[in-house]
Parts: structure tokens; sequence; C-alpha cells
């Protein structure tokens, strides 16, 4: 266990770093989410009452698309020079590298969501009505419920011929739940006319079961020609 | 009758393949390759392209899984047991562009749990005549440099069994030739190497053995390069 924390902390370590360095995901993102924010407000102009009933799909659906731009970054880095060959006749367990990316990936969406909210509010004039501590959670849970089926997607379809397609095929269709989930707790959030909590509940679950299975699975995805 | 000492001494064979086939949809790359490799030997295995050798140094790898018949390695099948053991070098580097070379063998040194890992990767870099200091990403190395450096990754976890896939590859004659005095001082340590080349005469004198494969089989084995050459 302490083996896999510790080969996790490095391959994260390591991902971080080529991302500082590089910059490949968090630019792609922030620059599409910048685009989402300012086209959607233009073009339908909503009062403040509109704006909070879809908020939460607009955010949601703004940070689904953004994160699968770093989805595919994450796995492309380790395609290049076939570095994946080296973790691969390695001894080091699959399930470190599966975390590390998660892991990854969760941090870059979050600064994506930490820099995108205050344009949201502002382009959107935003407030919430419901318990407001509540979003933070849903945000937390939203975005390891993407990440983690869309790092194990991103690698499922690592080695077919159009990946960036083939992923949102197979992460949409399985993220409806949890879309469902998000986008109605955050929506309850903000108009504050129901509890969230049975979508947060939700998207915990999901959370936990998704994990669990994806945690299982990565070892054949990545030894798998 | 010889004295005890003289007497050659059985050793089981490092590596042991019956009946390789792999198949790629329908193209067989390897036809039922059987063959025994005893330890500490260099094996230079030559062919044309296409002839299987890189499918036969990836399964050997445990990379490629066979369609049909087994790999025995260190006295196991079970290859994922003895993957500790194993250097791999491919025909890429296997390293981060973005990254020193020494940053580069750190993390790897992790993922096999190096002891004194900066320590190891020096030793390792200057092995291979770079210089451990050089802050430069891996990525604006002449493609020689990047060659060396990727050879420096798969002698990381000081491997019983090397496994090399073009080493020599854009490599100029004086960094080959000292590389292949490296790989003879391996070899000599107790290491079995295995060399995927289409330079063959770089290793002249240096292997102990000569592997041709065509068409997804071996069809000879050689103690010397010419001796192929007069039976073609």
């Amino acid at each position: 266990m302490s083996a896999v924390a510790s080969l996790t902390r490095a391959t994260l370590a390591k991902d971080l770093r080529l991302e500082w360095r590089s910059k490949d995901a968090i630019n792609s993102m922030l620059f599409f989410s910048l685009l989402v924010v300012v086209i959607f407000s233009f073009s339908f102009d909503p009062t403040a009452e509109e704006s909070r009933q879809i908020a939460g799909g607009l955010v949601w659906v703004a940070f689904l698309f953004a994160a699968v731009v770093a989805l595919n970054q994450t796995w492309a880095r380790e395609m290049r020079n076939q570095v994946l060959d080296a973790y691969r006749v390695s001894p080091a367990p699959p399930n470190a590298l599966f975390l590390a990316k998660v892991v990854g990936n969760f941090i870059f969406v979050t600064v994506l969501q930490a820099l995108m909210t205050p344009l949201f509010i502002v382009f959107y004039n935003l407030r919430a009505l419901g318990p407001a501590y509540q979003l933070p959670i849903v945000a937390a849970l939203g975005t390891w419920a993407l990440v983690v089926n869309g790092t194990f997607f991103a690698a499922m379809s690592l080695r077919t011929r159009s990946r960036e397609i083939m992923l949102p095929l197979l992460l949409f269709p399985i993220s409806i739940p949890a879309l469902l989930a998000m986008v109605e707790a955050t929506g309850a959030i903000l108009t504050g006319e129901f509890s969230a909590r049975f979508w947060i509940v939700l998207l915990a679950a999901y959370d936990l079961v998704f994990t669990i299975a994806s945690l299982f699975l990565f070892g054949f995805v990545l030894q798998a020609e | 009758m010889l004295p005890a000492s003289d007497q050659p001494v059985q050793v089981s064979p490092a590596v042991t393949v019956t009946g390789l086939v792999k198949q790629f949809g329908r193209f067989a790359a390897l036809r039922g390759v059987t063959a025994e490799f005893a330890s500490k030997r260099l094996y230079a295995i030559l062919g044309d392209n296409g002839a299987g050798k890189t499918t036969l140094l990836r399964a050997l790898a445990g990379l490629t899984p066979p369609t049909r018949g087994s790999i025995a390695m260190l006295g196991t099948t079970d290859l994922r047991s003895v993957c500790g053991q194993l250097g791999y070098m491919a025909h890429p580097s296997l390293l981060y562009d973005e990254m020193s070379g020494m940053e580069n063998l750190r993390y790897f040194a992790r993922l096999y749990d190096v002891k004194n890992c900066d320590q190891r990767c020096a030793e390792v870099i200057r092995a291979v005549k770079l210089d451990p200091s050089l802050t430069r990403p891996v990525g604006q190395y002449s493609q020689g440099m990047r060659q060396r450096m990727s050879l420096a990754r798969a002698l990381l976890n000081d491997p019983k069994i090397l496994l090399l896939d073009e080493p020599f590859s854009n490599v100029d004659v004086r960094s080959a030739r000292e590389m292949v005095s490296l790989l003879t001082d391996l070899r000599d340590s107790g290491k079995t190497i295995f060399v995927v080349t289409h330079q063959a005469s770089l290793l002249e004198g240096a292997a102990d053995e000569f592997v041709w494969m065509e068409v997804g089989q071996i069809v000879s084995r050689t103690p010397g390069l010419q001796a192929k050459v007069e039976t073609r």
C-alpha cells in the first residue's frame, strides 16, 4: 500500500512538473472554457433568475468539454517516445500510475474551476440562494466523477486510431448519471428551490463505484496491446 | 577425463522460448520460434526488416503477449514476477523530452525502488559517457545522446537480462564502439544481453552468438558473423 502511495506521489510530481513546463493541458482548457463563457453569455443574455436556472448545466458542460482536453493530453504525453512502455516493463503497480493521473487531472480541472468561477459569476450575475457551502462539495465530487472515468476511458482509447473522437464517445454516455447529479445539485444550490442532498449522495456513490471499478480494471487496460 | 574445474558446467538457460507465435490480425510476426539462450552471453539478433526481431524482443520484455507458445525467463514463465530483473531499451527513447536526463532517471529509479537513487543515476549516466549535471531537457539532446541516455535508463535497475532494440542507430561510430565495449563489460559481469541490430559488424568479436531471423523464425545461430554470410 505504501509502495502504491509512494509511486503515486512520484508519478504525480512528474506529471505536474511536465505540465508546468509545457502548459499543454491548462492552456487549452482555459481557452476552451473562456470561449464557452463568453459565447453563451452573448448568445443568450439571460436575466439573473434565468441564469440561476441554466448555470448548473452550462458550468458543468463547459468543464466536461474542457476536461476532455486535459484527459487526452495526460496520456498523449505517455505515448510520446513510447514512455508508457517503460512503465509497463517495470514492476511498478498499474494502480499507482492510474491514481497519479486521476489526481493530476483533478488538480488541473480544479485550477480551471478556480479561475473560471469568478468569470461565470460576473458574466451570468450568479448568486446562490441555497446553502452555498455545498457548492465546493458538489464541485469536488463532480470533478472526481469526470476525471476518474475520463482517465480510465482515455487510457482505453489510447491505442485507437482516432482517440480524440473515441474518448467523448466512451466518456459522455457513461457520465450522464454523474452529469445529471452535478447539474441538479448545482441548480438546487443556486436557486434554493429544493435540497441538493439526494444528488450529492448519488454523486458520492457514483464516484465510489467507478473509482473501485476503474482501479480493478486498469491493470488489464495498461497491459493490453 | 577432464579435471573437475575444467568440466563444462550445466547452467540453466536464462531464456527459453517454446513455439512462440505472434499474430497481428492475419499477419504472423513470429512463426513458432523455439530457442534456448544461456546466461551470461551476448546475443546479436539479426535479420531483414519484418523478420520479427523487435516482436521477439517485445515478447521477451512482456510487452507483446504471445498468440501461442511460451517464454520462460530466469526459470519462470511468469514474466511479471521477473520484470524487475529486466532492462529494456526500445527504438524510441522511452524518456520524457521535457525533463533532464537526471530527472528522467530519478523517476524511473522510483519505479524500480532503486536504493541510493541519485548515486545510481549518476553512475549509469557516467557509464554511458554522459554528464549527470547536464540540466538541458532530453528533447534538446542529439539523437546519439538520447540513445545513450536510453541505455542508461535500461541499466538503472542493474538487470540480469538486457533487451536492446537498435541501440546503435543514429550513434556515431566512436560512441557505438564505446557502447559495445560497455556491453561486453556488462556481459562479463554476468548479464545476459540481447541486441537487435542492423549494424552487426559492430558486434563482431563482442557477441557470443549471432541469431539470424527470417520471416518470423530463427533460421540460424552462428558463433561469428562470417559463418552466416558464407552459408547464405
